[in-house]
This record gives structure tokens, sequence and C-alpha cells, in this order.
């Protein structure tokens, strides 16, 4: 079998020899022999082409495609536009490196380029950066943007996606800082309580807009809260409702954050997905990861390169402002094809369309008896509902090839988005009046 | 060349959706009721998104590509980042929509398929590694490293020992070692290398103590040996309480060869996108996978909500379960290698790196460190810079005109005029030969012409950047005119 080698073992054998060696195992003579593995590996033999194509779309085969999908909760399927898919597949796309050498990486470093300004678009901000890996990694490493000797506590609503808060808590045990969750009322973060948690030690808060719940926050006024307590304000926004919601800057935000998942990407199982990240020009030296800046060339031609790299860790080491390196690269070209392919108008009739739909659903459902709204507040294309029978009823629509909403603790969080037709959504409110025998 | 900006036109765009609101005659039995978003969460005006054709959009994108390089378009011996062929199946793969259109917060019963592919990665690569278990969840190395370091971290805490604050690094690591220890609160104590790279054991010895967290070591290391004292290296952290990190970035040079495991490591992390042929994707996405040792079990990243984490879990470090897509590329590239191929590709890794080293060497150039290397190597051009002005940096830049992609350069740190070379297993003798006589031709340039090496690129879309300007004056967004 060729593990994809260019040699035959006769060409390997001559070059060995040419080496001034006998075989391969010469190339180990540092390696102690205490440590060199004896016998085969734990692994199969190695198989064709053919027969791994096979095993693979056995594997596929064992999982449970939904012909409907009302379940969001941080992950979401969008329509995916066939542009998006078929040129991001270019192979040279693909297989690039970081953009290092930037005299044969204009492309990329283009890409890039028009990624952070359509970013900064949409959020409102002055700077983007080329990705981090999810929303949640973005929203923990814009709590670390903001603190500070003085200011070290990081405050969270408790609103937020709860694996974002896992993985801002875990960012946290990492920089021994204290994180202090908000408690929520209806729903939404409670104010009263932000209030009276926020003090001179606070470094900043961190609310998604709409929250987990769908819900909307009323990030107005928070935003005033915040910046009254001296503290830095971090905004997490779906950005596939940035189309006709208000952009993080318009809520007054030091930081926009978010998971970019509904830009293009298939579910894919969790990942891999694209963590945005954005801030205003005063935080910018601040910001991690790989930022592109437009230059020029030695001629005065118009020349892109990776730029402020003073704060990355291959100059910084320890003192670096994130230890990040790779990213979501090729995510991001995804999202930015999205963009440009649905423009300001696309972008705006998806945000309506999950808005309208959510709400249609919403309605059809507080129909049934036993069902209604949990939260009282204005919500966007996700919403809790209590549901009698949740396991039940959640099963009967998995037998008829819907996935159902997620269980949480308050009811079932049920997600819309444009991809449903109102025939889809009919029958789920079908069949959930079948589960109940009406 | 234009931005995409530059092409846009009011009024032009794509209808991937019926616009439903605005439509006249839509039949109202099959269309939700409209709906408007209250007023007070409208945004005040639309964002300003490319408007433009699918036309110009492709070709926009195309031309884009062409301005790029990729492992399909020529040699790509980057050091430390292992750019070898991403076989074509293993995209196929991962675009089926029996993994492409899966939920994460499925029910279990009916995600097995996915369920079972992190089983046989954990599974191969544990085999590879010597480790115990493994956490697919981090989405690049150095987001690995940061794993790994906090099961350090959270394994000191758990046994009340509050006093280790250190993190021994090498002086040769990549600076992803020492800004990952900073990240997870430790400080960071740089030790020197010895003259021929390797740790230095006596220095080592004299800085490991009871405040010593761990050793976070890449071998081969970044000047492309294996440290012939391993062994001794992790008794000695190991004897003075702390544990041993290793950076799996070189793990290409032995994988099938010899184990982290076994040479004493407690934690380590791989790069699937590197030594496991996942493309690289112009920056990512990647995969960091840790592995570790039953000791650190306890402490692996908790799993997405819903699932009850272990009580000493440090919990997630991303969102779900990690770059799904990515980890299942590596697992089809592990069956096509199977259990005699990892080792047959590492070999040949080494033997090309070797090949290469030997035939730049006969060439005139010098190599850092002399002898027999692993799977890559680095070339000190100090010499070539004082005897003709020429520099690492314009060596590299005149490969490209020659459609190579150059060396990492001015890595690692500890040499001063660096070239790293990395030609991974997928190339041919062919390739290797041109390569290095095309590096014989540059030499003879700098020490002829060597304004012409200053020169250089002179056959690329642009010439050299101006990168203080970009950092003086930062534009990092496309401007509107009024």
């Amino acid at each position: 079998m060729s593990s994809y080698l260019c040699s035959t073992p006769e060409e390997r054998q001559a070059m060995v020899e040419s080496l001034g060696l006998k075989s391969m195992d010469d190339l180990y003579a540092d390696v102690p022999a205490e440590v060199m593995i004896h016998g085969p590996l734990d692994l199969p033999a190695p198989k064709s082409e053919l027969e791994i194509s096979r095993t693979m779309e056995s594997l596929a085969k064992h999982n449970t495609r939904f012909r409907t999908i009302l379940r969001g909760a941080g992950a979401e399927r969008h329509y995916i536009p066939s542009a998006v898919t078929q040129i991001c597949r270019n192979e040279i796309f693909v297989t690039a490196y970081t953009p290092y050498q930037a005299e044969v990486s204009q492309g990329i470093l283009q890409s890039i380029f028009e990624y952070q300004t359509m970013i900064c678009e949409l959020t409102g901000m002055d700077v983007s950066n080329a990705s981090v890996y999810d929303g949640g990694t973005a929203a923990a490493e814009a709590t670390a943007m903001c603190r500070d000797r003085k200011r070290s506590k990081v405050l969270v609503s408790e609103t937020v996606h709860p694996d974002a808060l896992s993985v801002i808590k875990t960012y946290s045990f990492g920089s021994n800082t204290e994180v202090i969750v908000v408690p929520s009322k209806d729903g939404v973060t409670d104010k009263e309580a932000l209030k009276s948690l926020l003090a001179d030690d606070s470094a900043c808060f961190y609310v998604q807009q709409p929250n987990f719940y769908g819900q909307l926050e009323d990030c107005d006024e928070l935003g005033e809260i915040v910046h009254a307590a001296g503290a830095k304000y971090i905004i997490g926004s779906n950005p596939a409702t940035l189309g006709v919601l208000k952009s993080q800057r318009e809520y007054g935000a030091d930081i926009a954050v978010g998971e970019a998942q509904p830009l293009g990407m298939p579910l894919a199982w969790g990942g891999p997905y694209l963590g945005y990240m954005a801030c205003t020009t005063a935080m910018m030296r601040k910001l991690p990861g790989r930022i592109v800046g437009e230059t020029t060339d030695d001629k005065g031609e118009r020349a892109f390169v990776l730029t402020m790299q003073a704060r990355e860790q291959h100059i910084r080491r320890e003192k670096a402002s994130s230890n990040i390196c790779s990213n979501q690269a090729l995510c991001a070209l995804t999202a930015s094809v999205y963009l440009a392919e649905m423009g300001p108008v696309g972008l705006a009739e998806v945000g309506d369309q999950c808005y309208a739909k959510a709400h249609y659903l919403a309605s059809e459902l507080c129909k049934i008896d036993g069902i209604e709204l949990v939260h009282p507040g204005e919500f966007f294309h996700e919403f809790v509902t209590t549901l009698p029978e949740a396991d039940r009823v959640l099963c009967f629509l998995e037998q008829k090839g819907i996935l159902g909403g997620l269980p949480v603790k308050e009811g079932v969080l049920w997600c819309v988005t444009e991809y449903c037709t109102k025939a889809d959504l009919d029958e789920a409110v079908a069949v959930i009046k079948e589960a109940y025998g009406k | 060349m234009k931005t995409i900006f530059e092409l846009s036109k009011p009024g032009r765009g794509n209808k991937v959706l019926t616009p439903y609101k605005t439509t006249v005659g839509l039949d109202p039995t099959k269309e939700v009721p409209k709906a408007d978003i209250p007023a007070s969460f409208k945004r005040a005006s639309a964002p300003r998104l490319p408007e433009v054709s699918e036309n110009d959009l492709s070709r926009h994108y195309n031309a884009l590509a062409r301005r790029s390089f990729g492992v399909c378009d020529g040699f790509y011996p980057l050091g430390s980042c292992t750019m070898k062929y991403n076989p074509k199946v293993n995209e196929s793969i991962a675009a089926l929509s029996g993994f492409t259109d899966i939920h994460p917060l499925q029910p279990k019963h009916t995600v097995s398929g996915c369920e079972t592919v992190y089983s046989l990665a954990r599974k191969y690569l544990c085999g590879i590694t010597g480790m115990d278990d493994m956490t697919f969840q981090p989405a690049a190395g150095a987001h690995g490293e940061f794993t790994g370091v906090l099961l350090i971290k959270a394994y000191h805490e758990s046994r009340g020992d509050h006093a280790r604050k250190k993190i021994i690094v090498p002086d040769s690591a990549h600076g992803t070692n020492p800004a990952t220890a900073a990240m997870c609160g430790f400080e960071v104590c740089s030790i020197t290398s010895t003259a021929d790279g390797m740790v230095d054991l006596d220095a080592l010895r004299a800085v490991v103590g009871p405040d010593t967290a761990g050793l976070m070591l890449t071998n081969p290391n970044t000047v492309g040996k294996f440290d012939k004292n391993i062994l001794e290296i992790t008794k000695i952290v190991h004897d003075a309480g702390g544990l041993c990190y290793y950076d799996g970035a070189n793990l290409n040079a032995v994988m099938g060869v010899a184990r982290p495991g076994d040479m004493g490591f407690d934690v380590c992390h791989l790069n699937l996108h590197k030594t496991f042929s996942t493309p690289h994707g112009g920056g990512g996405p990647g995969s960091g996978a840790v592995g570790c040792k039953e000791i650190l079990k306890p402490f692996l990243p908790a799993s997405t909500l819903g699932e009850e984490p272990s009580a000493q879990s440090i919990g997630q470090v991303k969102m779900f379960y990690g770059n799904f897509l990515v980890v299942l590329r590596a697992v089809a590239y592990l069956m096509t290698l199977g259990n005699s191929g990892v080792r047959e590709a590492a070999q040949t890794a080494v033997l090309n790196a070797n090949y290469m080293k030997k035939k730049m060497e006969e060439a005139g150039y010098i190599a850092a460190y002399p002898g027999i290397c692993m799977h890559e190597f680095v070339l000190d051009l100090a010499e070539l810079k004082k005897e003709t002005g020429v520099s690492a940096l314009d060596v590299a830049k005149s490969m490209l005109d020659h459609g190579i992609h150059p060396p990492t350069m001015y890595f690692p740190l500890i040499v001063h005029e660096a070239l790293m070379f990395e030609p991974t297993e997928t190339e041919s003798r062919e390739t290797l030969d041109e390569a290095c006589a095309v590096m014989a031709e540059i030499l003879k340039t700098a020490k002829e012409d060597p304004a012409a090496c200053h020169a250089a690129p002179h056959h690329t879309v642009i010439g050299r950047p101006d990168e203080t300007k970009a950092a003086r004056h930062p534009v990092v967004r496309y401007e509107f005119g009024a």
C-alpha cells in the first residue's frame, strides 16, 4: 500500500545508501532502544480507497439525518447556497497554510481582509481578527482582553449558552480569574442583580443577544449599567440575525463576538465552526489572533500582510495576548462567501424568515393544551415552551423524521430557521397533536 | 486586484431565498404570516455587504485562489508545519451528508456513526502515542497545549500541591509553549539548549524543584534532532514531582517508531492537521487532540450541555465536541496507512529530510546541527550573510521565483539566520533533487549578484510588502467612500 508516498521501496533503499546507511532503522540511532516500538502497531491492516469509502459510508448511515430540525442551541441548520460549498472546495484554499509568505498568499490574505470588513460591517465594530475556534472560545478570549491588575473579575449572564459559560470558566481556571454569574429573571438578565454585582474590580460583562433561550435582552440598558460601573461590555450575537437586528456597536459594546456557524457551515456534529471577534480601535492591540492589514509592495501596489504581530505568541512568547496560532481560516472564508452570495438583502431575508417562522410555530404550538411560552419577553427565532410528557413527544417526533426542540431545565427550547417551510412546521404541530391523541 | 466591495453595485445579488414579504401573489396557505420585528431591536442601517452577481463572486474567488499557494501548487517544505499531501478521499468522506447534517445535540442513539469515528480515533491515536485516553475537543495545536497544561494544573491542585507554579520550556520551543504556560497561570522557566540542540541536563537539574509543575518538550525538537537523553529528562522532572508535556508538532518523524507515552510523557497533543494529513485550510481548522495517561484522565474536558462531567474535569475548552470533520479525515487517513503504513510514512519523512540535508550541504549550505536529522533540518545562513549580505529572508524570497514555498524562516530563535526545511514523506526524489538544484542556484546568485537576491521575488503578483507601514498605520478593513 502506498501511504501516499511518492517513491518506490527501491528508490528509498537507494536514498538510504546514498546517505552511507544500510537501512531505514539507521536513521533512528538517537532513539533509545528502550522506547523503540517492536512489532506491529495496534491498527488494522491498510485498506484501499474503495474499502475506506464503503466503511465510512456505512458509519455515516449509522447516524440519523432528520428531515426537519427544530433544534438550535448554538448549532443551526440554515440553507447553504451551492456557491458557498463549491467555491470553498477549491483545492488551493483547502491545502494552503497560514499566509506567512505574503508574495504568494495575496489571495488568502485578501480573503481574510474582506472577511474582517464584513464582520466589522455586521457588528459595527472597527477591527476584526481572522477568526478563533468558535463562539465559546471567542467569548472567553474577549473576557481576557478586558482584565488588568485592578479590574480582574469577569461577569457573565446566566442566559448565555451553557457551553460558552463552561469555556469561559475553563479559561478563567487557567488565568486564576474569578467568574461571577449574573442571575436571570423571566429568561433575561436580571438588571438589578447586575447593578449590585458590578464593582470596582469588575473587568467586563458578557451577554448574548438573542440569548440562549432566544429572548431579546435589553442590551441598551445593560450597556449603560456596565459602562456606568467602568467595566467593558461584550455582546455575543448570532450573525445570521445581524442583517436585521441591532449591531453590537449600536448597543455600545466594546467587543463583539459570536458563533458564525449559521453563515454557511454545516451542522457537522459540532464542528468545525467559526468564532468571530471584533472590537473598537481602542482595544485593537489586545485583540488575539491573526489580523490582516493593507499596505503597499516595493512598487507601490496594493498588498496585504499579516500585521500587528507584536501581539502574537511567535514574537511575544509568554507575553502574547493569547497562544492562538491556527484558527478557523477556511470557515472564515466560508462565511465571507456566504455573506457575499446573500448580500445585505439576502441576509435580512434570512433574519425576517427566521423571525416569522419561529413566531408562527410558537403560536401554533401554544394552541395545544398544556403548551405555553415559558418566558414573557420578545424572542427572535428560538423560544422555550412547556411540553407535557416531553420525552415521549420528542421521541414521537423523532420517529417521524423530525428533530424537536432541546429539553432544557425550563422546558423545551425550539429553533426555527429559514430552512423550514410552513408545511414542515404544520407537520410538526400535527405530529405533536397526534402524540397527545388529538 | 479589486476587493469584493469594489465589485459591488446596489441592487445586484442572487435569489437564494424567495423574498416572502415583498413577493406579490404568494400562496398564503403555503407561507407563514408576515411578522414584524419590534423596532427597538432593529438596526438603523443595513450592513454594507457586497452586492454581486454569482458569476462575479465565482470569478473573484477563483482569482484569489490563483494568488494563493497550496500543497496542490508545489513543494511546500515549511518546517514544523508538516505540509504533506491531503488525500482526496478524506475530503469526499468529510462531505457525506450522514456526517455534515448531524446536529451536535441530537439524541445519543441517533449519532452512533459519529461516536464510532471518535472511538476509532481514540483507539488508533492512543496506540500511536502510548496514552490511555484522549479528548478531541481542542481545535488546534495551541488549543491542545492549553488543554494539556490545564490537566497538569488540575492534577497538582487536586493533590493540594499549590506551590508548583513553574513550567519549564527549552529556549528552542515554539512560541505557543511559553504563551500557553502563561495562559494557564504559570511562570515560564526557560532553559538553554546544548550546542548540539539538546536539553541541557545540568540546566534542567538546576531549575527543577518543589515549584516545578511540569516540562513542555517537543521531541524530535525544533532543530530536527531526537533528544537521546529523553528518558533521563523525563525522569529528572518526575523525580522533582513535575509532569511532562509532549508537544506533538514533530510526531511525524516518530509515529509508529517510538511513543511519547514510553518516553515518560504524561500528556501530549497531536496536530491532526499536520501529522495526520488533514488540510490546513489557509490557517485552519485543525484539531489538537490531547492524549493523557491514567493519572490525568479524571481532569479531561467535560462534554457538552446535558452530559454530566466528572467532578474533577477542567470543564469545556470548546463548545460541543471539537472539530469533528477534521478528526473524521484523520481516521480515514489512518485506515489507509494501517499498521504498516504509519511507520513507513515516518521513516520516509526522515529519509527525505536527510537526503535533502546532505544535498544542501554538498551544495555549500551549512546545517545548523550536523549529523543525522529527523523529519526536518535547519540551515544556518549566518556565514552567507556575513560573506555576501544575503540573508535567510533573501534566500526564502528567491525561492518564490522558482515555484517553491519557502521553509520556515528565523525559527528556532536559537539559530539567527535559520531556514527550517521539512520536506515530508509525500514528495518524490525528483522533487527533492529539483529543490536542491534551485537552492544551489540561489547560493550561486547570492555570491555573484547579491542585489538580485535582495530584490527577490521578481515573478510573484506583488513584490515585498511594506510590513512596517502596515503595523504603524493599520488598515484592517476596507473603507467605503463617502
